[in-house]
């Protein structure tokens, strides 16, 4: 498989703060990749030295096939992003701001239409970009990001300020693209958005890769907790119906590492067997749990990350 | 190149505070060229007041240029700082380069703006000058002459080059703060302020500061513009060099502010 962004020990630093330290990612060409990390790892910086913005103080890149020997990239003409939010003029209409945009990117006015009815913007594509919704900024912003057709698609936290619904939208557009043949590198802090979009995810922290593997393997998977009395009965119980591995027990509750879905299933055997059961609890951990398990559960950190991110998250494993 | 420069005067042509400043410019060229000369005329009876010359029709280039070296380049230089300075404070850079990745390019497209924006801002004030000296001499009923054609070109020359200058100093302190603000307080400062105590309070006490004087912008630029006409009692006008050294210090400056800009916007993170 191609790739379709290359890093080789990209680093970044301001003063005596290292921002990013040696990053190498890959990212597949098709693929939806999840850029995750938590608020101040390194990923919006990252993602502003691929698109030219922030000039890397080592390590090099290289995008769609380049030699990676140039910086800013020779092909950020094929790049669209969306950067830490939408900017645009907030005197000119969401069309006025579109044209300006596809001037300079030498796209026509069909083009500039076209992608307003995408984004659903077309009803109001002739108000001030200043009276628009968050959301509406936000689908601006994506509007602009998908111009020039790219085939590499930058979007950072695309669905920061988006309702329920809007946020739900924002993914299925991103499927479409990546569908369509559309590369797109997506940071975000939101592990549950990198579950339902992305292929493949690489994990920052303190500027530096800790993990780089498909989402399938990313661990940090839920498990479902009980309350029942008498406990030791029903440990065993479900030691024999799930397995005694995936069965673990603190004070007061039992922990499996089983599918949400036999949460039925369980409670069923459990009162079969004459034990109260008084709390089925299903539990999706977060990142900092998911940072936890790579960095300290088994001592895995797996992929393709570089060898000595392992040593870099804190020693507690807590994302700060 | 083209396509940028097209894009970034769609972008500052509907702004709003961009036809502010034009009107600004115009109701002070108006007023104090034209209206305060004219009432203290009509009410003097001898001393300065009582010149009705600089107002007739033959002088109106130079009542026009009269504002160039300080206010209407204040302006100017607002005009300067809002072009580039507004990138930074609504985070625009962003946007435009992820389009358009080269930086100066789209530098280039905004000293073009800058230049251009000038250019309207000096044809409509000799366009309203004329306009009003037309109007004085009528009403005095003065025999209507017009300067020759060659001197309100080389009128309208040096206005275009004083403004650019210092719209140019607004858009090298934008690019230099990243800011609107900060440049527009200490750009007016200078002008309005600093270069004030250079000529009251500092030259006539110093000789290599009286010296200094026709080298700093705003000396020459009032030098450039005595030597076209403008009245010398106008804050910032005084003939302390010629109009060929006037011209090559102003066309350092720009050159100089130009390149100063495009390279920190170049070198610089954004």
């Amino acid at each position: 498989m191609t790739t379709a962004l290359t890093t080789s020990g990209l680093t970044k630093r301001y003063g005596s703060l290292v921002a990013v330290d040696g990053l190498d990612l890959h990212v597949r060409t098709g693929e939806v990749y999840g850029f995750l990390g938590p608020n101040g790892a390194g990923k919006t910086t990252t993602l502003r030295m691929l698109l030219g913005l922030v000039r890397p103080t080592a390590g090099s890149l290289s995008i769609l096939g380049d030699n990676g020997r140039a910086w800013p990239s020779p092909a950020l003409g094929r790049v669209g992003a969306l950067i830490e939010g939408p900017a645009f003029y907030p005197y000119l209409s969401g069309q006025e701001n579109l044209r300006a945009l596809a001037r300079r990117a030498r796209v026509s006015r069909e083009r500039v239409t076209e992608i307003l009815e995408l984004v659903d913007l077309d009803q109001r594509a002739k108000d001030r970009y200043a009276t628009y919704s968050l959301g509406m900024k936000q689908r601006l912003g994506l509007a602009a990001a998908l111009l020039k057709r790219p085939e590499l698609l930058v979007l950072d936290e695309p669905t920061n300020g988006l309702d329920p619904v809007g946020m739900a939208d924002m993914r299925r557009t991103i499927r479409r693209l990546a569908e369509d043949g559309c590369t797109v590198l997506l940071s975000s802090h939101l592990l549950t958005e990198v579950r339902l979009i992305c292929d493949r995810v690489g994990i920052i922290h303190r500027g530096r890769l800790v993990s780089e593997r498909p989402i399938g393997e990313l661990g940090g998977a839920g498990r479902l907790s009980v309350r029942a009395d008498p406990l030791e009965r029903a440990q065993d119980k479900l030691g024999r119906l799930v397995g005694p591995g995936a069965v673990r027990r603190s004070d007061a509750d039992l922990h499996l590492s089983v599918d949400a879905g036999m949460a039925p299933a369980i409670n069923r055997a459990l009162v079969a067997e004459g034990i109260a059961v008084s709390e089925l609890r299903w539990h999706q951990p977060d990142l900092e749990e998911v940072f936890l398990e790579l960095t300290e559960g088994n001592g895995a950190v797996q992929g393709n990350a570089a060898p000595e991110g392992n040593g870099n998250v804190g020693g507690n494993g807590h994302v700060s | 190149m083209f396509p940028d420069i097209h894009a970034e005067i769609g972008v500052q042509a509907r702004r709003a505070a961009n036809w502010l400043l034009l009107a600004t410019a115009i109701a002070l060229t108006v007023t104090f060229a034209y209206v305060i000369p004219y009432a203290g005329y009509k009410g003097a009876t001898e001393g300065p007041g009582s010149d009705l010359t600089p107002m007739l029709t033959g002088n109106f280039a130079g009542s026009a240029i009269g504002g160039m070296p300080a206010f209407i380049g204040a302006l100017a230089l607002i005009h300067g700082v809002l072009i580039a300075g507004s990138d930074y404070a609504w985070d625009v850079w962003k946007t435009i380069l992820v389009q358009q990745p080269s930086r100066i390019r789209v530098f280039l497209a905004k000293v073009v703006t800058a230049a251009l924006g000038c250019l309207v801002l000096v044809v409509v004030l000799f366009a309203v000058s004329a306009a009003a000296s037309l109007a004085v001499t009528t009403a005095e009923g003065g025999a209507v002459a017009w300067p020759a054609a060659s001197g309100v070109a080389e009128g309208l020359g040096a206005a275009w080059l004083i403004t650019s200058m210092w719209a140019l100093l607004g858009v090298f302190l934008a690019v230099a703060l990243r800011a609107v603000a900060l440049p527009v307080g200490i750009g007016l400062v200078w002008m309005l302020a600093v270069q004030n105590l250079i000529s009251g309070l500092a030259a006539p006490l110093l000789d290599w500061v009286d010296a200094l004087q026709a080298w700093l912008p705003g000396g020459a630029a009032g030098s450039l513009a005595a030597s076209l006409g403008a009245r010398e009692d106008t804050p910032a006008v005084a003939e302390l060099t010629g109009p060929a050294q006037a011209s090559l210090v102003l066309t350092a400056y720009l050159l100089v502010f130009a390149i100063a800009a495009g390279f920190l916007l170049r070198r610089r993170d954004l």
